[in-house]
């Protein structure tokens, strides 16, 4: 293997692969376009607007500043692995839904993974600590106020 | 069934979205893809002595580079979207975009060269081995600079920098200046900012030799446009070609350009080498390569009786329309009539100069201009306000136009051509909601005192406005009920995220009687509707909706006809629910939609003259002229007056679009636009340099509001339907994001209790460092 | 945006690592969190040759107290630990306090505190904050280690004394005196923002009850951290305006920066003396 490459073996939603790939490659474009995993999205590839973040061994990150050959051995989740069955959503993802907490859904996927880790953490915050939470994810759409009202619904309905 | 229709249906879309299976533009792959980057200009005055890309060609992976001079025939500069208006004495200098510079570059990241490679990441090592060599150019980049004589000029065949001046007026401002009570004189000042959407642009082009046929995905707004315009360009007929706009994650404006030089060159380069070629702008480019907003310099005055009632406003402004103006004059022209707001003013005398400047394009972005006009006209509210001793409310109160006066007519062209009309509204009513819900009275009287008196700097603004929405020219749609039951929904305009896949469904589904889940709505490919213009001027809802709506009525009237042949009964005696057709009041006899449509496309016998098969129709909607949104926002602010930090207590809005689809759909349109409206009040601004440089080209610096920087709003409705639609429908797209500059302007000046030192705020944005600078040392 | 070709080590001790730093010095990199580093190698502002990645080595992400109950912290010990451990909160409450201010939860997951400093980014908060608490720093090359005072740390913008084949291994910070308080104040254009200017006070109680001493230091107030010590209160603000020389840019001039300054010297003062006489 030339030394700009690297080998990884990784588990992504529960899936295991193994790819040798550049060592430049990002892991946001690892997920996206080598696995097809195209649920994570990229909005600004420097670690400001929160939408490539999944979580890396349960806690989120942002997948833009991470090479892919750094989750060798790591456990990762996207938003493809929230929902228990194809034709079912996960609370977090029904409380989305029904508190109209996303409109164009680009940012929607950073957003989940970083609740899902949060409200695994604080099964009853408050809006302060939802909206501190929330602070590392940009949405242009919805003016967040919806998105409180989704994760505090989806926590409600959890407890 | 209870109706669906105005109710808050879950969203269609929303299940995709959230399961991360809905497909954007980047998400387009194809077997053989190859990828693009963009060389772009580092100066934003620049003669080009040559292009070299022999170093770049040579690297593995690399399959093309194009610069201007390959482009032969092909390169041309875009056409104008929208024509200058008829009014007379209109100058307009039409200078639009082209491909690739060619002999000089206009702006910072104009794009010179077009590298093609096997992937992005070799894309851009061989873009920076792409050597240019440049003769930098005075620049200019200020607007003011630019307008003045002597300013280096954008465009060498002009005599100076001017792309366009118009004046309208209205009764006569002289002699109400003459006769008023008092003439209030100020300049105001509105920096550039952007949209940002947090998906930024992209293409993707597909040429299949054998089938001949171009597919784009394309970010944008008006697929069917970019279509016809490829088309034309390529040599190719309309039907070869299919533009897709998929999901699009945000728009707000910047994503409709005829055309942007990737729009024309990335399915151009992909017929050129005969396999799919993807290019996604970066967060770094797309503060270049996609269009920006804003940067006007307003002098204006107004003229009051001694109740401060308006008899006249006078407005001269410069507008900063970037390198080129393809847009024509469309967000000038929106500040121009968006002045005039919710009010009385009997005369009005305005002029613009739009001028070129070394800088990326301008282009409409949420509120298009309204901002500024909104800005001018609430501020010097504010002021004559101040000198006459009366309530800020209260000079809003007394110039609303009153309830009878509707429809009410402003006299000058607005943006799409037609006099500047309101088709209806009850102003008077909102403001006295908004006011009641931000507690305004008790705030004025005793909590302000109180917490003064305990050292705390707190403030409060109320704004009003209108907003001309839902434009012509028409759109389409196409209803048709399918033999599984479930009804599809074709329409042309392209969505980004406003919950058309609901709220068409809405329209519909109770027409049809069936359930909002059971309508499919599709739209943004050119393949499945042909017709259209695109989603802008908040227009979706009301030119589409009605479209939507009249090939309801259509269907529906198919279905009865249909199934009164099939139950021999008449028309009057038939019940659509539940997805079936019944006869009233007869147990047992319906037969669900499905088998209708089944029966309305026969395999034996014949169609009868003068009917068509199926259970379907295609109708068309276009508005005489737009409908006028408007609303009325309040805030009260605390404000540290060390560190210049602001805290917003609350925030309220009332606002009318007329009849509502969706209310939930209405909210989160309202929320958002206002968050966009205090980045754009306090936290965004594109900083250019003297020399045309951005400064804060990174989401780190260019600060879009985060969670902790919009509060909790409270909204409030109010409904006056539109006449011009058979819906009542009024666009509210934009209306969020218009009024809150003012807002901002007049609660912080408030807090700071700016006007007992003489100081006043008539710039937006603002910052901490700005307010400080502004509000000059302490008492 | 995607980064310029490198070489990627991934390290399998600390010698290890050593070893391909000492061979390769500067066109070499550690990659720690890599939270500013790759986004200046996604702009292709950084293009090192080679990054060696320090993150499999999991044993130097730890705290721990040493002798004379200073605080150690690892080479690996990211933002998020700093901000939730309990021995950080009750042995540097300065540092803790500082935590939340820098950038968000996710960024926090993964950056670290050494690779902070070693960052030395100006505009950052836990370059003043460990020097404020007197704090040393452990180097370590495959020459050896040594200890650095954070005071001779900091030589510039993204500067500082590390030779190119060291390593920042360690953080160490005394334990706080008697009778003292500390305080992490700062005004930013958004939370998570660098700050304008942020400021990290320590203040210690005489027996008596008056203050011994104070110490300020002062991110973002000029091409390092700012150390200005003061025995009186109400001059230190003055004297914190008098001495900075803050940047200049798109989000402040340099007067508005020097007015904050002052302002947060004064409120972070008040606060650390007040929790000194706790």
């Amino acid at each position: 293997m030339s030394d700009d490459r690297a080998r990884l073996t990784t588990t992504v939603n529960g899936t295991r692969y193994e790819r040798d790939v550049e060592a430049r490659m990002l892991l946001a474009d690892f997920i996206r376009h080598d696995l097809g995993l195209t649920g994570t999205h990229v909005g600004c590839e420097h670690g400001v607007c929160g939408a490539c973040t999944i979580l890396v061994d349960g806690v989120p990150v942002r997948s833009c500043l991470m090479f892919a050959a750094q989750a060798n051995g790591c456990a990762l989740t996207t938003v493809e692995g929230l929902a228990p069955a194809p034709d079912r959503l996960h609370p977090l993802q029904e409380a989305f839904r029904d508190a109209h907490g996303l409109q164009c859904g680009f940012c929607t996927p950073g957003i989940l993974m970083t609740m899902k880790a949060f409200l695994a953490e604080n099964a009853n915050p408050s809006e302060a600590e939802i909206r501190e939470a929330l602070s590392g994810n940009l949405c242009r759409c919805t003016g967040y106020q919806h998105i409180v009202d989704a994760v505090k619904l989806a926590a409600e309905r959890t407890r | 069934m209870t109706r669906q229709f105005g109710a808050s249906i879950k969203r269609n879309e929303d299940a995709r979205l959230l399961a991360g299976r809905a497909q954007f533009v980047d998400d387009v792959e194809l077997p053989g893809m190859l990828h693009a980057a963009f060389v772009r200009s580092p100066h934003a005055h620049a003669r080009i002595v040559s292009v070299d890309a022999s170093a770049a060609l040579a690297r593995r992976g690399v399959v093309a580079v194009y610069s201007a001079q390959d482009l032969g025939d092909y390169w041309r500069p875009g056409p104008v979207i929208v024509p200058p208006p008829p009014v007379e004495g209109a100058v307009f200098n039409e200078r639009t975009q082209v491909p690739l510079a060619k002999g000089k570059a206009r702006h910072v990241g104009e794009p010179v060269a077009l590298v093609i490679a096997s992937s992005r990441y070799i894309a851009e090592d061989a873009a920076a081995e792409v050597a240019i060599e440049w003769e930098p150019l005075p620049v200019a980049a200020d607007l003011e600079h630019a307008a003045a004589p002597g300013a280096p000029r954008v465009h060498d065949d002009l005599p100076d920098n001017v792309a366009a001046r118009v004046r309208q007026t209205k009764g006569d401002y002289a002699a109400a200046a003459k006769r008023a009570h008092r003439v209030v004189k100020r300049r105001f000042a509105y920096d550039h900012g952007c949209a940002q959407p947090m998906e930024t642009r992209g293409v993707v082009a597909q040429w299949d030799a054998r089938a001949e046929r171009l597919t784009v995905w394309d970010t944008t707004q008006a697929p069917i446009a970019i279509r016809n315009g490829l088309a034309a360009m390529l040599g190719l007929s309309e039907r070869q070609v299919r533009v897709v706009a998929p999901f699009i994650g945000g728009g707000f404006g910047p994503k409709i350009m005829l055309f942007y030089p990737d729009e024309v060159l990335i399915p151009w380069a992909a017929m050129k080498v005969g396999r799919p070629v993807k290019w996604i702008e970066d967060r770094a480019e797309h503060f270049f390569a996609t269009t920006h907003e804003r940067g006007q310099v307003h002098d204006a005055e107004i003229a009051v009786d001694g109740d401060g009632r308006i008899l006249g406003v006078k407005d001269v402004f410069l507008h900063d329309t970037g390198a080129y103006d393809p847009y024509g004059l469309t967000v000038p022209i929106n500040s121009q009539c968006t002045l005039l707001g919710p009010y009385v003013v009997p005369s009005y005398d305005s002029t613009f100069t739009a001028i070129f400047t070394n800088k990326p394009i301008v282009t409409p972005y949420r509120g298009a201009g309204r901002q500024h006009g909104v800005f001018v006209i609430e501020r010097l509210l504010d002021v004559a306000a101040r000198e006459l001793g009366i309530d800020r409310a209260e000079i809003r109160r007394r110039n609303l136009i009153p309830t009878d006066a509707f429809p009410y007519d402003n006299e000058i062209i607005y943006q799409d051509f037609t006099r500047l009309g309101y088709d209806s509204g009850d102003y008077a009513p909102m403001l006295a909601k908004a006011l009641d819900m931000i507690g305004y009275e008790r705030f004025v009287r005793e909590e302000q005192p109180r917490l003064r008196a305990r050292g705390q700097c707190v403030g409060i603004g109320v704004v009003c406005y209108v907003e001309g929405t839902g434009i012509g020219p028409y759109e389409g749609a196409k209803v048709q009920v399918q033999t599984s039951g479930k009804v599809s929904l074709l329409t042309g305009i392209g969505t980004q995220g406003q919950g058309h896949f609901t709220s068409f469904a809405q329209i519909v589904a109770d027409q049809l009687g069936v359930a909002v889940a059971d309508v499919e709505v599709i739209t943004g490919d050119t393949d499945q509707f042909y017709w259209g213009a695109g989603t802008f001027a908040s227009r979706g809802a009301v030119v589409a909706g009605n479209a939507v709506n009249e090939a309801g009525l259509a269907v529906r009237k198919k279905i009865l006809r249909v199934a009164a042949e099939h139950f021999e009964c008449a028309e009057v005696d038939l019940e659509i629910a539940d997805g079936r057709v019944s006869i009233a009041g007869v147990p047992g006899r319906s037969i669900p939609l499905g088998e209708l449509a089944v029966l309305a496309n026969p395999m034996r016998g014949a169609v009868a003259p003068g009917t068509e098969p199926g259970l379907e129709a295609t109708s068309y909607f276009g508005p005489e002229s737009g409908a006028t949104a408007s609303g009325v926002h309040a805030m009260i602010v605390e404000v540290d007056p060390e560190t210049m930090i602001p805290t917003i207590r609350k925030y309220a809005v009332v606002h009318d679009c007329g009849t509502v689809i969706n209310p939930m759909i209405v909210a989160g349109q309202v929320l958002g636009g206002v968050a966009q409206g205090i980045g754009n009040a306090f936290y965004e601004q594109l900083a250019f340099d003297s020399e045309g440089q951005l400064l804060n080209a990174t989401l780190a610096d260019y600060l879009l509001p985060t969670a902790l920087d919009v509060p909790r709003i409270e909204l409030g409705h109010t409904v006056t339907p539109s006449p011009l639609n058979p819906l009542g429908i009024k666009g509210v797209g934009e209306a969020g994001a218009i009024p809150v500059g003012p807002l901002f302007a007049q609660a912080l000046e408030d807090a700071l209790d700016l006007p007992a030192r003489g100081k006043e705020l008539n710039e937006i944005p603002l910052s901490p460092c700005r307010l400080w600078e502004l509000a000059g040392s302490p008492k | 945006m995607k980064p310029a070709r490198f070489r990627y080590v991934a390290a399998e001790s600390i010698e290890h690592a050593l070893a391909a730093k000492a061979e390769q010095g500067d066109d070499a990199k550690f990659l720690a969190g890599g939270q500013s580093l790759v986004p200046a190698m996604n702009f292709r502002l950084a293009q090192p040759a080679t990054l060696i990645d320090l993150n499999p080595l999991r044993d130097l992400d730890y705290v721990r107290t040493g002798a004379g109950g200073a605080l150690r912290i690892g080479a690996l010990t990211r933002h998020r630990t700093i901000e939730r451990d309990a021995l950080v909160a009750t042995h540097a409450p300065l540092l803790h306090e500082a935590a939340p201010h820098v950038a968000h939860p996710q960024i926090r997951n993964r950056g670290t505190l050494c690779g902070n400093l070693a960052h030395a980014d100006p505009a950052s908060e836990f370059p003043a904050a460990v020097l404020a608490l007197g704090g040393r720093l452990r180097a370590r090359s495959r020459r050896g280690e040594r200890w650095i005072d954070a005071r001779d740390f900091f030589r510039g913008v993204f500067t500082t004394a590390l030779a190119p084949d060291e390593l920042l291994a360690e953080v160490e910070l005394p334990a706080l005196a008697a009778r003292t308080g500390t305080c992490f104040l700062e005004v930013a254009r958004r939370r998570g923002d660098y700050a304008l200017v942020g400021v990290a006070a320590t203040v210690t109680l005489g027996a008596d009850g008056k203050v011994a001493t104070a110490r300020v230091a002062l991110c973002n107030a000029g091409a390092m951290p700012v150390v200005v010590a003061a025995s009186d209160l109400d001059a230190a603000a003055e004297e914190v305006r008098r001495t900075i020389d803050p940047p200049e840019n798109v989000h402040a001039t340099a007067a508005f920066r020097r007015h904050l300054a002052g302002v947060l010297t004064r409120r972070a003062l008040q606060t650390a003396a007040e929790r000194a006489g706790r």
